[in-house]
């Protein structure tokens, strides 16, 4: 199963130009997607130049071609040659189409190579260029929920939780598996690696690593409904030493993230502060994706086992969430235009009528912040 | 009355869903109603209404039809337009304690209102238009296969658009993006009327641009003049096959889909819902089913306008016709084999994901090649920079760009990274406003004379043409950047005040677009006041080549009073080079179809069963639906569709253009 | 007249179809319906793809062979296909000019088509008596779309069927209303087609399973 990871070259002659011309251009803007953290988000940046790097093979011909023929071959220029009916050549022709083909081959190879190697489910096979991992490596597992408007990291195995903050130990591998509450969204640390998506009722896999100790930023990448924009999260690499004192630290967090924490955290609220808990909820994260955080609620895994007519597929008494679920003809008139997701109240949305008021940021009929969040111990963002 | 008697009158339609308390939508109400009012007014004034309603609406005339397409376009453009502007400035200022000046409520209904109303209601009609305009003449056809159909899918079309202008002032549009993406679509997280508006106006113009298809790909069968073989066809028809091709293969896909997630608002299912067995990644793969094909049916006819354009100003013959035919039909084929690489993110396997980057890729040879083909019609031509010339040579520069950040897309884990960023954002628009749009203004400005008999002003187009190219790379290569510092796309409020200055200087694009799209309109009016100055009294005014220039400038109803046989590919070329003659008596009666307005008042209930659904005006809806039902059965006992133009009536106006060109001709002898 | 194409004196081909004949109006109206049918197709082509990833979606809830009651299917199905025989009929009337005998036959396909709608109905409503309803599941969803939608489009044959009827009747049989019944006749036997889809896919597998 463990096949060697080619690895490309790092294009270092490339990086370093795009290095050396990046301050110039950007006064020292940040383009972390070019220069991150992370291995895997650095092998990524690699592939995209090396790709860049081919096509302009054929690009830079093309543009320099039409400028100079739309120069040459101008009306007034009447020492050009014209041929009027000249609209045939077999060499050109083949030229044509075997140049571009023969690109894509050679990117194609590529694609196939870079994309089984850096397949996000794949574990790794490498800390960083040279550095392999270890024979009985074990990654460090992170669970992944995004809320309504918020991200929910759990660690298992150090039995603490946080919201928006993921600390990462440095040159360690982490799996992420990730879910989500409600609607898509998608986990995204430009420094660490690439995205994925979070989806509900269903299990995604991310695996990375962090090279350099430091702050990033982390946020979600696909749009999620009202509070989106303040859905990100610190990312903070820690070498092993200060990652161990930030666990104890943790687990002397007041709070308890027990099932029905976890049903009040989920309701939707907009841009909210780190927090951590205890976890104390085992198995919190299959029950997310078995939608039966809830009293009363069947797991869907139950539901599929007895679909597939498993013989020990538990007899449970719970109805699965979504039995009650009915279509806008079914309701009543005064139900209908209501959810716990939407964002602005019926009457009138606060802050409309006054454009860049602060009330605007946290425009949601939901609690506006679960009072659990706002008495918990949270480090100010900075 | 009770309060549950005006629940079943008015649905869920309550004073409440006018939005009074929204000062920016007050503020646009006010603007549209005083110039609504305005136009109403001076219609009604200048007795147009008759005159508007007898020639145009219910005309079945393509050329009509086309121009209408055309008109809608440009309209709906300036509405797309004043959302681009509302999120570049709301971007370019929400930075810190600043939130700038849209709540979300506001700013996510503006950027999927601009997604669908630049795709669906500005690209399509753009595109149908200049087929429904260009392909029967440059066939040697009198009219389209079935031209009620054509005027009732071109309603169709503008109920679509109708409703969702709607929107803006009557409740609110979605907030979900402009594909709509369950689960955020469905009923639990989106029960507002928004989606509901989405639905129904994708629905409505849907079937009209479905039936559009069917029209288009069966008057391209059929009715091309004796002699044109497909390979002798124009390759602006060979483009619009290929595209109808996709259009009727493709749009089901979304009727469907639509379809689906109607059912699960309204009558509960569960296709796409979290729970009870739904699915909310179908909906994902359904709708690129759709949206991929979707996308080569906008960009595809914009490859055949390039294409005679480069022939034409080139003075010469298209190089590689043959293997142009091909790549369309290459195209066409793979267009169907990538829609995948829209969610690379999702998870799929490693050689699924593989598959689909290569696929995407290997459309890029047949891409390639043809502009490679542009290129070599242009070598050794004799190239002469009129305005359509310019645009064509603008968009190879910008689109060979944007196809190389695409084909960067396409590797997976380069799209990892830049997946639903704003290098993404620039990409699309990179290859949609460097392809769709610069190649809709050098059709406009290329078949603008034919239409209207008179050439568009080269000033105002020149200035149009810069402020578009420039405002173009002012606007979208700094987002280029920004998707490479880590921003993502529908965001908006940064911490990040480094990230500001690059939106500030995309929001600077913006309004040198804005110019370029004032000067077009400038452009509009003073080639209007000028037009007898720039009138083109031959009927060919760029020495043209396919048969639309073999008829007068603006051609007459029924397009060619004998029809052309074609011997050669460039037929009207062959017969100028032949020095065919035309023929100036021996004029026949002609048969035509007839106008009706049954197009006009189908597409009119479509709607209105549109927003009794959307509002849950049951009873709206079920005698809507009845009206329509029965209006169409009616239609269908009115046998007498067709009359005949009478030989008179042709003589005069073929005699007319024959003293038109007798100057021409003695100049030229 | 014809001179007037030629330029003297050259054996110049002709660019002019001077003396046209009268081209039939309604000469693309076949291809064109169907062009349409096909995109019809494609649309239950995503119903039956929907049906194939959800069909195993019960939610907990009732399995195909619980629910399906094959010998009215069967029943079902043979109304539908003995319609089309009929159809055939019709359309040989047609071909001999027989008003009265195309409109009887069409008659007896119209009772065919609505005994079929009639059992659909009394299925449905079946099931959604006992709680099965498209409500209860992804799999019962898409069962219900997939049949109902066929339902909808043999519900607009038949009043396609009934105008038809009236327009023989009033006008004869015109080289319109020829067109008018062909073009019928293949979207009827495309319902069956599709019919024939829903059954070997839908009952006979969805039983077997």
């Amino acid at each position: 199963m463990t096949m060697r990871t080619p690895s490309l070259p790092p294009a270092r002659s490339l990086r370093t130009a795009a290095a050396l011309a990046a301050p110039a251009l950007l006064g020292g803007c940040d383009w972390v997607v070019m220069n991150p953290a992370g291995d895997v988000a650095r092998q990524q940046a690699n592939l995209i130049l090396w790709s860049t790097g081919l096509m302009l093979l054929i690009i830079v011909p093309v543009i320099v071609l039409t400028v100079l023929f739309a120069w040459k071959y101008r009306a007034t220029n009447e020492d050009a040659e014209h041929r009027p009916d000249w609209d045939h050549s077999t060499g050109l022709e083949l030229v044509i189409w075997s140049a571009p083909l023969l690109i894509v081959i050679a990117l194609g190879a590529l694609t196939w190579i870079s994309t089984h190697a850096l397949d996000p489910y794949r574990p790794l096979s490498r800390i960083a260029s040279g550095k392999p991992l270890a024979k009985n490596d074990r990654p460090l597992e992170i669970q992944v929920v995004s809320l309504d408007w918020k991200w929910l990291f759990i660690y298992p195995e150090q039995g603490v939780a946080t919201v928006n903050e993921l600390v990462l130990p440095v040159n360690r591998q982490v799996r992420f598996r990730l879910t989500s509450s409600s609607v898509m969204n998608t986990f995204y640390v430009p420094t660490l690696a690439g995205m994925i998506y979070t989806m509900p009722g269903m299990e995604t896999r991310l695996h990375a690593v962090l090279n350099r100790p430091g702050r990033f930023k982390g946020l979600s990448a696909n749009y999620s409904g009202a509070g989106f924009s303040g859905m990100h999260f610190t990312v903070d690499g820690m070498d092993d030493a200060g990652f161990a004192k930030w666990v104890s630290e943790a687990r002397t967090a007041k709070q308890r993230l027990d099932l029905p924490t976890y049903v009040t955290l989920e309701k939707p609220s907009e841009n909210v502060p780190a927090a951590r808990f205890v976890a104390a909820a085992p198995q919190l994260f299959d029950r997310v994706i078995g939608m039966c955080t809830k009293p009363g609620e069947t797991c869907m895994q139950a539901t599929m086992m007895k679909d597939a007519g498993h013989p020990n597929a538990a007899a449970e008494t719970g109805k699965p969430r979504g039995s009650d679920g009915e279509g806008a003809l079914q309701k009543q008139p005064e139900e209908k235009g209501s959810s716990p997701h939407r964002n602005a109240p019926r009457e009138s949305a606060p802050g409309t009528s006054k454009p860049g008021s602060e009330a605007n940021r946290s425009m949601t009929s939901a609690d506006p912040l679960p009072a659990i969040l706002a008495r918990s111990v949270a480090p100010a963002r900075s | 009355m009770s309060d549950s008697f005006l629940k079943t009158i008015f649905g869920r339609l309550t004073l409440e869903s006018f939005p009074i308390h929204e000062p920016i939508l007050i503020a646009t109400f006010a603007g549209v109603a005083v110039g609504g009012v305005a136009v109403l007014a001076a219609l009604t004034w200048f007795k147009l209404w008759g005159y508007l309603w007898k020639e145009w609406f219910t005309s079945v005339d393509h050329k009509k039809i086309g121009i209408m397409y055309m008109v809608l376009g440009i309209v709906m453009l300036l509405r797309g337009f004043a959302d681009a502007l509302m999120m570049r400035a709301q971007q370019a200022m929400a930075f810190g304690a600043n939130d700038g000046f849209l709540p979300a409520h506001h700013y996510d209904q503006v950027f999927t209102a601009h997604g669908v109303i630049m795709i669906f209601f500005v690209a399509m009609p753009f595109v149908t238009g200049l087929m429904n305009y260009v392909v029967p003449l440059q066939i040697g056809a009198r009219d389209v296969s079935f031209p009620f159909l054509n005027n009732f899918s071109f309603w169709m079309t503008a109920a679509g658009a109708a409703i969702v202008m709607m929107s803006l002032f009557v409740g609110e549009f979605a907030r979900t993006g402009w594909l709509a993406m369950a689960p955020l679509s469905g009923l639990d997280y989106s029960p507002d009327v928004g989606v509901d508006y989405y639905i129904w106006a994708l629905q409505i113009a849907g079937v009209g641009t479905l039936l559009s298809g069917v029209n288009l790909l069966a008057t391209i069968i059929k009715m091309r003049a004796p002699g044109m073989g497909l390979m002798k066809m124009p390759i602006f028809t060979w483009s619009a096959l290929a595209t109808n091709v996709l259009i009727v293969a493709a749009f089901p896909v979304l009727t469907a889909v639509l379809a689906m997630l109607s059912l699960d608002r309204y009558v509960g299912t569960h296709f796409f819902t979290n729970t009870m067995g739904g699915n909310p990644m179908m909906y994902v793969n359904m709708i690129w089913i759709w949206g991929h094909p979707e996308v080569y049916i906008l960009i595809l006819p914009l490859f055949g306008v390039f294409s005679e354009v480069t022939s034409t100003f080139s003075g010469k013959r298209l190089f590689g016709y043959t293997s142009m035919v091909y790549a369309l039909l290459v195209i066409t084929i793979l267009a169907y084999l990538v829609w995948l690489h829209h969610f690379f993110t999702m998870g799929s396997g490693a050689s699924v994901n593989s598959f689909f980057g290569i696929t995407t890729m290997i459309i890029s040879i047949p891409t390639g090649a043809k502009i490679f083909n542009w290129l070599f019609t242009m070598y050794k031509g004799r190239i002469r920079f009129e305005l359509p010339m310019m645009w064509t040579i603008a968009f190879m520069i910008t689109f060979v760009i944007g196809g190389m950040t695409g084909v960067l897309l396409a590797v997976p884990p380069a799209d990892f990274v830049l997946h639903n960023s704003l290098f993404l954002i620039a990409h699309f628009h990179n290859v949609i406003i460097g392809g769709v749009l610069f190649g809709t203004f050098a059709g406009l400005n290329y078949w603008f004379p034919k239409a209207f008999g008179f050439k568009l002003d080269k000033f105002w187009g020149t200035i149009s043409f810069w402020f578009w190219v420039v405002g173009f790379y002012v606007a979208f290569m700094p987002l280029y950047v920004l998707g490479l510092m880590g921003v993502t796309r529908r965001l908006r409020h940064f911490d990040d005040p480094s990230l500001q200055i690059w939106f500030i200087i995309a929001a600077i694009g913006a309004v040198l677009i804005a110019i370029g799209i004032a000067a077009l309109l400038i452009q509009f009016y003073v080639s209007f006041r000028n037009r007898e100055a720039l009138r083109d009294t031959t009927g060919d005014p760029w020495n043209g080549r396919s048969l639309e220039w073999a008829t007068s400038s603006p051609p007459p109803a029924y397009n060619f009073a004998f029809t052309p046989v074609v011997h050669d590919l460039d037929a009207w070329y062959d017969m100028k080079s032949q020095k065919a003659v035309r023929p100036v008596d021996g004029f026949r009666a002609i048969h035509m179809p007839r106008n009706t307005g049954t197009g006009v008042i189908l597409a009119g209930l479509s709607a209105v069963i549109g927003v009794a659904m959307i509002w849950y005006m049951w009873w709206l809806a079920i005698l809507g639906f009845v009206a329509l039902l029965g209006v169409a059965i009616v239609h269908t006992f009115n046998y007498d569709r067709d009359y005949y133009i009478p030989a008179d009536e042709v003589t005069a106006v073929e005699n007319a253009r024959t003293t038109q060109l007798a100057p021409a001709m003695v100049g030229g002898a | 007249m014809s001179e007037a194409t030629i330029p003297p004196g050259a054996q110049a081909p002709i660019f002019y179809e001077t003396d046209e004949h009268h081209h039939d109006a309604g000469g693309s109206t076949m291809l064109g319906f169907w062009l349409y049918l096909m995109s019809d197709c494609l649309i239950f082509a995503m119903l039956f793809a929907a049906y194939g990833v959800f069909g195993s979606s019960y939610a907990g809830g009732p399995q195909p062979h619980e629910i399906f009651e094959l010998p009215l299917v069967a029943l079902n199905t043979s109304m539908l296909l003995f319609s089309s025989i009929t159809y055939g009929f019709a359309m040989l009337a047609m071909n001999d000019g027989k008003v009265r005998s195309v409109q009887g036959w069409l008659a007896i396909t119209g009772l065919f088509g609505l005994a079929f709608l009639t059992i659909e109905l009394y299925e449905f409503s079946n099931l959604i008596h006992e709680g099965f309803g498209p409500q209860r599941s992804a799999f019962l969803s898409s069962f219900f779309t997939l049949v109902g939608t066929h339902g909808l489009h043999v519900t607009f044959g038949l009043v396609w069927l009934v105008t038809l009827m009236v327009q023989v009747g009033t006008k004869g049989l015109i080289p319109a209303n020829q067109r008018r019944l062909q073009c019928l006749s293949l979207f009827w036997h495309f319902l069956d087609v599709i019919w024939i889809g829903v059954f070997t896919f839908v009952y006979l597998l969805g039983v077997l399973r």
